[in-house]
């Protein structure tokens, strides 16, 4: 494998062993300067293992890690902070309550005597955001910021410590395609630059586009090491599944019936502005559609699903759901009447992670007569149910029903997520951002789930930040702008070009938002 | 069966957790003792050690009647730990509790089991009072319900002292008066209890406790209402989403706390332990402080609340045993404040015996976890 001086990082056949699971079989890892490395695998294929060993969280069992042809040992982050190397993780490690410059300064705060002295950071910080066009606002509250921005500030984390080994595990779930394609500019820039990147991704496109080699594990075996110039997305799909995927959405054609959900002049304000973050939207979904609301994160999406779900009150319009106006109800309420909400931050919303995964299982059903009697809950009954879909959505996790949600891998998450909300048989299922994060394996299957409510004469609103899933999955295309519709298009009539400016605000039609 | 052996271990785990701060406090409060006087420290450690047993069948007698309320204000602390409150004021709700036990026994002569309620029902209020500002006017419950234990206090004294609302107070023992004497229908029957242990405050109050703590713990662990408080205090995001009325539930889960220290305070008045002494009780009492402890060492169990608070009045009581010749009358507290202190830190040691014992556990569990969610999750 060539002179070890072209190596900067080397994993060398590392195990690692938890009681009953290798996690990493024998693996090899080798990262040269300046490359961006890929390293591809399903969820639970072990990628995450790998990293926190390099990171210092894990210990391997057995295999050595060299830098520079050195051997170091990585006992903690703050040992792989020394080597310089960073990482952005998947969930990202931010203080909520803090500003996004206190978050990117946290841990080597510039001082003056006893007191902070911030001027000088913030224009370092300022500098590195407008050099690699990562927006964001240096005072604004992390818990008040999009998931999108959060990311951006993790990544600035980065750049402002001035590593040489930058490790992104799975950096654009999150962000838009026009986000991404800046973001990728970025990763090889920096590259050119002379820093290193180990780049955890299932998005074959962007593997492909990026990076310069990739390395494949599943089920925490090492599969093999290619050079992308010399590979195709279906080869490097097939090592990484085992199997042939299918990229398209089979789906035959559209059937939409009546109208289940009527959004009239629906305004809902922001909580990060004066203005509002909802304008105004009026639109309608069918039975037997998808619509899809599309568009670039932080322009109402969120705040639209909040207010359509009850999680946030919304100040003007009306929201008719099976012929009632269900405006003022409660979550409760439109729970039981039919909707079923898969939230766009499962760790926020979706699931209570203390709780076992059959406690989660029941979490918007806990109430029904299935699952109590007399305020008692039945555990045989919530046992059997949780079992239930555990094997038919196949869920997977270390102990069954009595797992703690926790210990469960986001993908998993995920799943018993979904195989909650579509196992109510709901009229609507908002789905927002369901395959985020996921493997190629398991959006497929959740895609194929979507289209299957469909065809079975539910309505499903679908919000999405990715443009493969927008035109692969939807029926209808409604595209969101600064908290207004701007556009209706529909996926066979439109290019992706095309959405991609309606979604940057380049385009804008008056849309007749209502269909009859 | 693999899934059992896990579980089994983890609440192990917690027992042993618990039992090595107790041992740790223990050998910090040798080495007080030597330090103050070295020839003594042994005899006097042993008193405290032996507690109750110090002094059959007495000792035990005064370490049961103790407990009972203990286990109470224990209950409160640790129910609304369960929904993510820290209820501070157990201490003054115990007091509110006192004043309504009091005032029907003594004023009102009603049956004990009235006193009981009523002692229940004024605890409750006090502890709906700061869930009510959470709830609706997000003002933290540490800080409400502080205030809400010096007002309680400062209003109690007021009004046994001066009568307000019936006569209580004894001028000649500058207490209230005496339950037997006044009204010996409202003081909890002993069922022989007083016979066995030769006390006089011995009821059966021990086994309404406990009774108590096993229905907190079904509360808790097998009903709706108990999975919707728990899903609050893990996660209020999650549990709004579920469709659960987050606001109700911290102002239920607060009132069923105070209520459970209302009842300690009726438990402890009213089986005549002791008289409210409006001109000496300018300080909150310590049995309502004293559930923090109990329920920090029990994990929040509600289970393991009765033993944490048979504990903590059996070192109490053993501490009371100590020879006031070598050592001052101080002292006891001293050596069961750095107990008690300890306790804070069964958390901390139940993650190193984690740590070093376990570890093969932990693993398992984060092999699934795949590291994704170390984040979030450890904070």
């Amino acid at each position: 494998m060539g002179n070890d001086s072209n190596y900067i990082i080397e994993m060398l056949n590392i195990t690692k062993e938890f009681p009953g699971i290798k996690a990493n079989d024998n693996i090899t890892l080798q990262l040269r300067k300046g490359e961006i490395h890929a390293l591809l695998g399903e969820n639970g294929a072990g990628k995450s293992t790998l990293m926190s060993i390099l990171f210092g969280l894990y210990q391997p069992t057995s295999g050595m890690i060299k830098k520079n042809g050195k051997e170091v040992k990585i006992n903690n982050p703050n040992d792989a902070n020394d080597l310089n190397i960073g990482m952005v993780h998947q969930h990202f490690k931010l203080v909520e309550c803090f500003s996004v410059l206190d978050n990117i300064i946290l841990g080597i705060e510039p001082t003056q005597g006893l007191f902070l002295s911030k001027a000088g950071a913030r224009e370092k910080v300022v500098s590195l955001s407008d050099r690699y066009g990562l927006k964001i606002d240096p005072d604004a509250l992390i818990s008040d910021i999009t998931v999108g921005m959060q990311q951006r500030t993790e990544i600035l984390k980065m750049l402002y410590r001035d590593n040489e080994v930058l490790i992104f595990d799975e950096p654009t779930a999150v962000l838009t395609p026009q986000e991404i394609e800046e973001l990728m500019k970025i990763m090889k820039n920096l590259a050119k630059e002379g820093k290193s990147i180990l780049f955890i991704t299932h998005k074959l496109n962007e593997i492909m586009e990026t990076s310069d080699r990739c390395t494949i594990l599943r089920k925490g075996k090492y599969i093999g090491t290619v050079d992308i110039k010399d590979t195709t997305k279906e080869e490097l799909s097939r090592m990484m599944v085992g199997r042939n995927v299918n990229f398209k959405v089979d789906k035959k054609p559209a059937k939409p019936a009546e109208t289940v959900l009527k959004v009239e002049n629906m305004t809902v304000p922001s909580k990060m502005h004066k203005n509002n973050a909802v304008k105004n939207v009026s639109f309608n979904v069918r039975r037997g559609e998808i619509v899809c609301l599309a568009g670039i994160d932080g322009n109402g999406q969120t705040e639209f699903v909040y207010a359509l779900t009850g999680l946030e009150k919304m100040t003007g319009g009306k929201i008719i759901f099976d012929g009632k106006d269900i405006t003022g109800a409660s979550i409760r309420e439109r729970s039981k009447g039919g909707m079923s909400h898969i939230p766009e931050d499962r760790h926020k919303h979706g699931l209570v992670l203390e709780y076992t995964l059959e406690q989660n299982m029941v979490l918007q059903r806990y109430w029904d007569t299935e699952f109590q009697q007399g305020g008692f809950i039945k555990p045989g009954a919530v046992r059997e149910f949780s079992e239930r879909l555990i094997k038919q959505y196949d869920v997977r996790s270390g102990q069954g029903p009595i797992t703690i949600t926790r210990s469960m891998s986001g993908g998993n998450q995920q799943k018993a997520i979904i195989a909650r909300e579509i196992d109510k048989a709901p009229d609507l299922l908002v789905a927002v951002q369901p395959t985020r994060g996921l493997d190629v394996g398991a959006i497929e299957y959740i895609h194929s789930q979507l289209v299957a409510q469909r065809d079975n004469g539910k309505a499903v609103l679908l919000v999405s930040l990715e443009l493969d899933e927008v035109m692969n999955v939807s029926d209808r295309i409604l595209v969101m702008y600064e908290g207004e519709i701007v556009g209706q298009l529909y996926p066979e009539k439109t290019t992706v070009e095309e959405l991609g400016l309606y979604m940057a605000g380049a385009k804008k039609d008056d849309v007749p938002a209502e269909i009859k | 069966m693999k899934n059992k052996k896990i579980n089994l271990s983890a609440g192990i785990l917690s027992v042993v957790a618990s039992l090595i701060c107790i041992v740790i406090g223990l050998i910090v409060g040798i080495i007080i003792l030597y330090c103050i006087n070295a020839g003594q420290a042994m005899d006097g450690f042993i008193r405290i050690v032996k507690g109750g047993f110090y002094l059959m069948p007495k000792g035990l007698g005064s370490v049961i009647s103790q407990t009972a309320p203990l286990i109470m204000t224990g209950l409160s602390v640790a129910f609304a730990f369960k929904t993510g409150l820290f209820n501070i004021g157990a201490a003054g709700q115990y007091t509110l509790g006192a004043l309504g036990a009091l005032y029907f026994a003594l004023v009102l002569h009603a049956p004990w089991w009235l006193c009981l309620i009523a002692a229940m029902a004024f605890g409750a209020i006090w502890g709906a009072i700061p869930g009510l500002f959470k709830a609706y006017f997000n003002v933290n419950e540490v800080i409400t319900a502080i205030m809400f234990n010096w007002i309680g206090l400062y209003a109690v004294n007021e009004i046994i002292y001066k009568g307000t609302i019936g006569d209580m107070y004894d001028l000649k023992t500058t207490k209230t008066y005496t339950l037997r004497s006044v009204a010996p229908g409202s003081v909890i029957p002993d069922c022989g209890l007083n016979g066995i242990f030769s006390t006089k405050s011995t009821t059966i109050a021990i086994f309404i406790a406990i009774v108590l703590a096993i229905i907190v713990y079904i509360v808790i662990n097998k009903t709706t209402f108990g999975y919707e408080l728990k899903a609050c205090g893990h996660n209020k995001e999650a549990a709004k989403y579920a469709g659960i009325n987050d606001k109700r539930n911290v102002v239920l889960s607060m009132t069923i706390a105070g209520a459970l220290a209302g009842i300690g305070a009726g438990l402890f008045y009213l089986s005549g332990v002791a008289e409210w002494n409006p001109q000496v009780n300018t300080a909150l009492p310590a049995m309502g402080f004293n559930g923090i402890p109990v329920a920090l060492l029990a994990l929040s169990n509600p289970v393991g609340v009765i033993f944490a608070a048979f504990f903590v009045s059996h070192i109490t009581v053993g501490g009371g045993y100590l020879s006031t010749k070598y050592f001052q009358p101080e002292i006891a507290d001293v050596i069961i404040a750095v107990i008690i202190y300890l306790c804070a830190f069964v958390m901390l040691f139940k993650g190193f015996v984690l740590k070093m014992i376990s570890s093969k556990i932990k693993d398992t569990a984060n092999a699934n976890a795949e590291t994704e969610d170390d984040g979030k999750g450890e904070a």
